[in-house]
């Protein structure tokens, strides 16, 4: 059992395990400490210096972030000259910080914004310093801006990039008043080893790493009577997007939003969920075909264990850390690109609609899934696939924006076509959802019989370990698929590009031996993803996972292989899974990147 | 308090001692014999914080981890400061023979002299030292190693923590404290990190006894340091002397007839002014110094001596905490501002208040010392700041 201290708040008692810091010790006894580079996903930096408190015979003041509370330990947390150092601090950040809050993005969501209207700091007590720098913006990347005029060097980028996702595609350059978060070599974001994840975006507490969006070019073409103008929504917006709305973390929204998106305009309210189903349709049957090309051909080019290839983020990351496994990679579009690929093909002969007309949003909880749709490999329609993707959050703008209230609107549904999706499509949502939507299927198409678990819940798979691995033992299996009596077929999951690389590394010695490993880019996978609400936090992850797997079971159809849209789509229009025609509108292949 | 006279003293550069033999004896002594040794010495850091060493030791002797370090700082950046170079040029193997006594006394197997970047002119020759030292090492059968590592110029890897992450290989960024190096230093180990001359001081202590030591200097100043004289001197130099004189008979001895005010301490020390040269003791009780005495008199324009220290901490901070990052950048637009008249006289109040913040709020010693010039000289010499 750890050890408890016990220490005394503004005078009231309060015992904690040794190790906890006293920022945390306060928040016990609802004692607020402003912060601004302290973020539970990340290691304490202690740089800000905004969350000082006055520890009893101590000369200094202590940052309450990084201070390990210590028995018989006396704070004060508001005392006349801990008021006045916080209050210089925040004046010191605002002299450096390009506080043009009116123009900026961030507007009313700045912490730092909140802290300097919570001291009422209207006449600055400082020289402004921000004519005497030379600031630069970054706006080249699809994905993110960065703009170092509103940067408080608060590092949480820096430690998101390298800690959580093993990127350090951000890093702290330059010292003294010339000190600044930059890249290799200073080059542009899109021209450095970035993924475009957004877990950057989704931590940065003011306005310099902030989402490119697209909110104005989407209205101009909800409002043009010659568009067809359809949006799909990925499975995590649905259990997140009521956070930007004033609902509680782990609210479901599906019908809201669904209503929401039809009185903003758009012609057609449809699903990515539906084309979760048909990835897992597709990957499935790709994993079943290497499984049997491996094991009973022999055929020594079959790269195993396959990638799930969902994650633009991973697919980023893949390209430039470990190009020589792009072979590995299930050669799937994300549901976000197998949708738009038959948005401008089969949706569009289906309503007949010339596809030259229809505009195709997305809604994702991802900032990396703009630089997707922009990809080259992403026009196999014959158009761009997708037109115009944007985050969560830029969704929620445009609601407010519409005068929606959100919260009072009642459920609708999704239109049809592609609008029809499964429990195993929306748990794609979460990490490791990806692997129990396709153990669902294709166990049950190798055995017949539904998989395992109590309700279908392959629980081994669900959680937030970093890295989890589940194997499945295939047996009784029908006569088609022989040759997988006894398999024991063994997965892994990994969520975070931190995880990711920890299990590549592991793949890369040979330490691992598994037949299909499903990587999401951000941590908790997309309920976790970078364009999701902020703030994002453990606690906010775990509560939007409960509710995609809330959602999950309440879903009538839960697993992807039973769809009747995407039965209906392979009757109609694609034969079946791996078949020409989804050859060349579902899948592709990417291509190694440098380095550096 | 009674103010020692001025004396001279030979314990860092004398050589009237058979190296080898001092080695041999201390390295003989049991680990506790040595803390002991350096405790009742009363020997205290010379870098400047002035931290009892046997403190230090005895705090990483207490741990029960097997990897532990010494590291010797030779980050010698101070402004004003030049005492270390000469340390290494001239007598390296004390300083080595500091570090292996260390080494034994805390049970570490390795250690680091971390270099100051300006300093590689020296590598060579310690190099060469180095192999020499080793090999008497052998010879008495102890199997303690010293590595050399270059800093890269940074004012702000003096500070320990910023040297280790250096060290590390990391961008000299100071941590937080606790855990202090006793506990998690270089690599997280326990480690000892000491100033080039207390590694001296310690060996010289073996050989000659904590008494001796202890008796030379007061009673928060304990034995002799060495001083690097400079500005308006005609005696400019580097001198051992004992602790507790007043910058009175300091500066009779090193002054030009016209000092008006010294810089005890480099830019992150205090400035005296002539009123205050009888009161003021060198040391501890008074102000203390890791060696830089810089002196001034009267042709010289405090404005600009304390324009160009901001101007040193501006550019030196690591940038990586608010108070110091901006409050030095502030400190110095404020005066500048001030000497145009861009700001009325009383904004000089309001960067003193700053400054009083940056030392309770600054992450590490840097941020926090900057107030030490910047208020001693506003202070001092107001007029000079305004007109």
């Amino acid at each position: 059992m750890a050890k408890t201290v016990n220490l005394k708040i503004d005078g009231i008692d309060v015992s904690v395990e040794q190790g906890t810091t006293v920022l945390d010790a306060a928040k016990k006894l609802n004692i607020h400490i402003p912060t601004l580079c302290y973020h539970e996903d990340l290691c304490v930096a202690g740089n800000c210096r905004v969350c000082v408190v006055e520890q009893e015979g101590a000369k200094n003041l202590v940052a309450s972030c990084a201070m390990p509370a210590s028995e018989g330990m006396i704070i004060h947390t508001n005392t006349h000259k801990v008021r006045n150092a916080r209050r210089h601090v925040v004046e010191l950040l605002l002299s450096e910080h390009n506080a043009d809050c009116t123009k900026c993005y961030k507007n009313t969501k700045c912490e730092l914004q909140n802290l300097a209207s919570e001291m009422v700091i209207t006449e600055p007590m400082f020289i402004d310093l921000v004519p005497f720098k030379e600031y630069k913006i970054d706006k080249q990347s699809p994905s993110i801006i960065k703009d170092d005029s509103k940067c408080i060097r608060c590092q949480r980028c820096v430690r998101t990039c390298h800690e959580l996702q093993h990127v350090s595609a951000l890093g702290v350059a330059y010292k003294g008043d010339h000190m600044k978060i930059s890249t290799f070599f200073e080059n542009p974001m899109y021209d450095v080893v970035c993924t475009n994840c957004g877990q950057c975006v989704n931590r940065c507490p003011t306005g310099a790493l902030i989402e490119k969006n697209y909110i104005d070019q989407v209205w101009d073409a909800i409002y043009d009577p010659n568009k067809h103008v359809i949006v799909q929504t990925a499975p995590a917006t649905r259990i997140a997007l009521g956070e930007d709305l004033g609902m509680e973390p782990g609210s479901i929204v599906t019908g809201k939003m669904a209503a929401s998106l039809r009185r903003l305009g758009f012609d057609s309210v449809l699903d990515t969920d539906f084309t979760a189903d048909l990835t897992i349709m597709e990957e499935g049957t790709e994993l079943l075909t290497r499984l049997k090309k491996a094991l009973v051909d022999k055929d020594q080019s079959i790269k195993l264990p396959m990638f799930t290839s969902c994650s633009p983020g991973w697919i980023k990351f893949i390209e430039h850390l470990y190009p020589e496994y792009l072979d590995n990679l299930s050669t799937c579009k994300s549901p976000q690109q197998m949708f738009g690929a038959l948005a401008k093909t089969y949706y569009a002969q289906k309503k007949g609609i010339d596809p030259a007309t229809i505009v195709s949003v997305s809604i994702m909880p991802c900032t990396a899934k703009k630089f997707e749709a922009a990809r080259p490999e992403m026009r196999d329609s014959g158009f761009q696939d997708v037109d115009l993707g944007i985050t969560t959050r830029e969704l929620a703008v445009m609601i407010k924006q519409a005068g929606i209230e959100f919260e009072s609107l009642s459920d609708e549904k999704f239109d049809s076509i592609m609008g029809e999706s499964t429990g195993a499509a929306v748990i794609f949502g979460a990490t490791g959802g990806v692997m129990e939507a396709a153990l669902r299927t294709a166990y049950e198409l190798v055995t017949g019989r539904e998989v395992p678990f109590k309700n279908l819940n392959i629980t081994a798979v669900r959680g937030m370990e970093g890295v989890r691995e589940a194997s499945v033992k295939l047996e009784n299996v029908l006569p088609a698929w022989s040759f997988l009596e006894g398999v024991e077929l063994k997965t892994a999951v990994a969520h975070g590009l931190t995880n990711a690389h920890q299990i590549m590394e592991a793949i890369k010695k040979g330490e691992a031996n598994y037949h299909f490993v499903e990587v999401m880019g951000c941590p908790g996978g997309c309920i976790g993803g970078g364009g999701q609400p902020i703030p994002t936090t453990p606690e906010i992850r775990r509560k939007r996972a409960e509710a995609i797997y809330r959602e999950d079971e309440g879903m009538k159809i839960r697993k992807s292989h039973e769809n009747p849209e995407v039965i209906q789509i392979y009757k109609e229009f694609l034969g079946e899974p791996l078949g020409h025609k989804s050859h060349e509108l579902l899948h592709t292949h990417y291509h190694p990147r440098k380095r550096v | 308090m009674p103010d020692k006279r001025l004396k001279r003293v030979d314990l860092i550069f004398s050589e009237d001692c058979i190296y080898k033999d001092v080695l041999t004896k201390a390295l003989n002594k049991s680990k506790e014999d040595i803390i002991k040794e350096i405790l009742d010495s009363g020997l205290r850091g010379r870098g400047g914080a002035g931290f009892p060493t046997g403190m230090k030791w005895k705090f990483t002797s207490e741990q029960t981890e097997s990897e532990k370090y010494v590291v010797c700082n030779a980050d010698e950046g101070e402004p004003g400061t030049f005492k270390d170079r000469e340390i290494l040029t001239r007598v390296p193997h004390k300083v080595f023979g500091g570090m292996a006594v260390c080494g034994k006394a805390i049970g570490a197997k390795h250690g680091y002299v971390y270099l100051r970047g300006e300093y590689r002119f020296l590598k060579a020759d310690i190099e060469k030292a180095l192999d020499q030292f080793h090999k008497t090492l052998k010879e008495i059968g102890s199997d303690f190693q010293i590595h050399l590592l270059m800093g890269a110029g940074a004012y702000i890897c003096g500070e320990e923590s910023a040297l280790f992450e250096s060290m590390e290989g990391h961008r000299g960024e100071p941590r937080n404290k606790p855990p202090y190096p006793t506990i998690a230093g270089f690599r997280k180990k326990p480690t000892v990190i000491n100033n080039v001359e207390t590694l001296v001081y310690a060996f010289m202590i073996c050989n000659i006894g904590s008494k001796k030591f202890h008796d030379l200097g007061t009673a928060d100043s304990r034995g002799s340091k060495v001083f690097s004289v400079s500005g308006d001197t005609p005696i400019p130099g580097i001198y051992e002397l004992e602790l507790g004189m007043s910058l009175e008979t300091f500066v009779e001895e090193f002054g030009d007839g016209d000092t008006k005010a010294v810089q005890v301490g480099g830019a992150s020390g205090f400035c005296v002014p002539r009123k205050k040269f009888k009161d003021t003791i060198i040391g501890f009780e008074g102000v203390p110094t890791g060696g830089s005495m810089m002196l001034f008199n009267s042709s010289r324009s405090m404005y600009n001596v304390l324009k160009n220290y901001v101007e040193f901490f501006e550019e030196e901070s690591c940038g990586q905490c608010t108070p110091c990052r901006v409050g030095c950048q502030q400190l110095k637009k404020g005066i500048e501002a001030v000497k145009k008249g861009e700001k009325s006289a009383a904004y000089l109040d309001s960067l003193q208040k700053l400054a009083d913040t940056m030392k309770i709020t600054a992450k590490c010693g840097l941020g926090q010392s900057v107030a030490n010039s910047f208020s001693s000289i506003v202070d001092n010499f107001k007029e000079e700041m305004i007109y």
